[in-house]
């Protein structure tokens, strides 16, 4: 199993049946892979749908039926299409359980910020900001480090995307919750110690009473 | 009865320097033969505002791969790397406004509203230089409305009243577009007989479309 898929794979048991959920573009996507197809789980994308499915076979695609990076989907029976201003009533309404985001940065504040780089990558938020602060629940899934650099800091120092503290961090070495006292470390991936972890971490951590192996779908 | 123009026509009808919301998300539902249009007449100096800038070769990165555009107010710019390149060299002014508060801000406009109160953007840089208020002991930004001279709107279908119908995640921003352009044209597909589209299927009423778009 690589970084991406155990990340994915963990990620996919936050997931409770029943759900409304977004799901970032690139990894946080891979998490669909792993939700049984029968757990009544709708996902959302910002661009205008409830229901998203897989990719078409080739050739039955429609230029009208894409995801919010531009992707042709497939729309699961029960779907619904909106415009944008619904779209973003579901997100900041707080009626969107679960989003799944890629991060650059979390903080010991449980900060996350993921949208921009001065001077090097100014994209846009898109939809992030409203997807961190409106969310009932958000989980970050992103790997331990960039480039052999912690992405889990004391404070970020690249803009935030939103003042909310985010409900979970997960990477391929750890489960982290941030909350009012700090980074909460709950799980480790097999074979990592809390040692490699701490290693790993440019951040403090506290080590959770009951720190469990993390588990997959 | 609507008016019903060709894409040049509809073009000419748009100054140099025009402020211009676009419907579309990556492209999808962007009224591409408008935007043809515009390329071949050579506009300039256009505002635009749309929730991207697509990518190079589609969409309305045709119009920034042209030229034709000074500004751009959008949520997202990251997949055409044209557009980030002229906005760090200067060429385009860009505003980069979360994609909530870009729908809601045009929302605001076409509805008449003085603007909005989000949460979204509070104790970030969006935040900077703009007012809060406290509503019920919660803390919001105050968001200003927006309007433009033109709303471009790429729809399935419409009748010859102006009725519109979009498809799928085609709708996006263009029925709150609709609704905030000082004068409306719409590109549909397809313009169908009266009656066609019922009347619970209309996505935006006839009342807000100024021009519909032919195809030949």
């Amino acid at each position: 199993m690589d970084a991406k898929e155990l990340i994915a794979r963990r990620v996919a048991l936050e997931i409770r049946p029943g759900t409304l959920v977004n799901l970032g573009i690139g990894l946080p996507s891979l998490v669909a892979n792993y939700v049984p197809a029968d757990a009544g789980v709708y996902f959302q994308a910002e661009n205008g749908i409830i229901g998203l499915g897989a990719r078409p076979p080739e050739g039955m695609e429609h230029a009208d039926l894409t995801d919010a990076g531009g992707g042709y989907v497939s729309a699961v029976p029960g779907a619904a299409t909106i415009d944008s201003a619904m779209s973003f009533g579901l997100i900041r309404g707080g009626h969107l359980d679960v989003t799944v985001l890629g991060g650059l940065q979390v903080d010991e504040a449980g900060h996350l910020a993921n949208w921009k780089v001065p001077g090097k990558m100014v994209p846009g938020m898109g939809g992030a900001m409203d997807l961190v602060t409106g969310a009932a629940r958000v989980v970050v899934a992103m790997q331990h480090a960039a480039k052999g650099v912690s992405k889990i800091v004391p404070e970020c120092t690249l803009p935030l995307t939103s003042a909310r503290r985010v409900d979970l961090v997960i990477t391929e070495l750890a489960v982290i919750e941030p909350t009012e006292d700090g980074l909460l470390l709950r799980e480790h991936a097999p074979g990592v110690s809390v040692d490699d972890i701490r290693a790993a971490t440019a951040a403090t951590l506290i080590v959770a009473d009951d720190l469990a192996e993390m588990r997959f779908a | 009865m609507k008016s019903t123009l060709r894409a040049e026509a509809a073009a000419a009808l748009i100054p140099d320097g025009a402020s211009l919301l676009i419907g579309g998300f990556m492209g999808v539902g962007t009224p591409e033969r408008l935007v043809d249009a515009l390329v071949a007449r050579n506009a300039r100096d256009l505002t635009v505002i749309a929730n991207d800038t697509a990518l190079p070769g589609r969409g309305i990165g045709k119009l920034i791969s042209a030229g034709a555009v000074s500004r751009v107010v959008a949520s997202h710019i990251g997949l055409n790397p044209e557009t980030q390149a002229k906005m760090i060299s200067g060429e385009i002014d860009c505003e980069l406004v979360p994609q909530g508060t870009l729908i809601e801000r045009i929302r605001a406009g076409g509805m008449g509203l003085g603007g909005i109160l989000t949460p979204t953007g509070l104790g970030t840089e969006v935040e900077d230089g703009k007012q809060t208020i406290e509503v019920e002991g919660r803390t919001f930004l105050v968001e200003t409305p927006i309007r433009a001279d033109f709303a471009l709107i790429g729809a399935w279908q419409a009748d010859y009243v102006g009725n519109l119908f979009y498809l799928l995640t085609a709708r996006n921003f263009n029925p709150v577009m609709a609704l905030a352009g000082r004068t409306v044209i719409a590109e549909p597909d397809s313009i169908v007989p009266v009656g066609v589209i019922a009347p619970d299927a209309v996505h935006t009423p006839g009342a807000l479309v100024d021009h519909l778009l032919v195809h030949r």
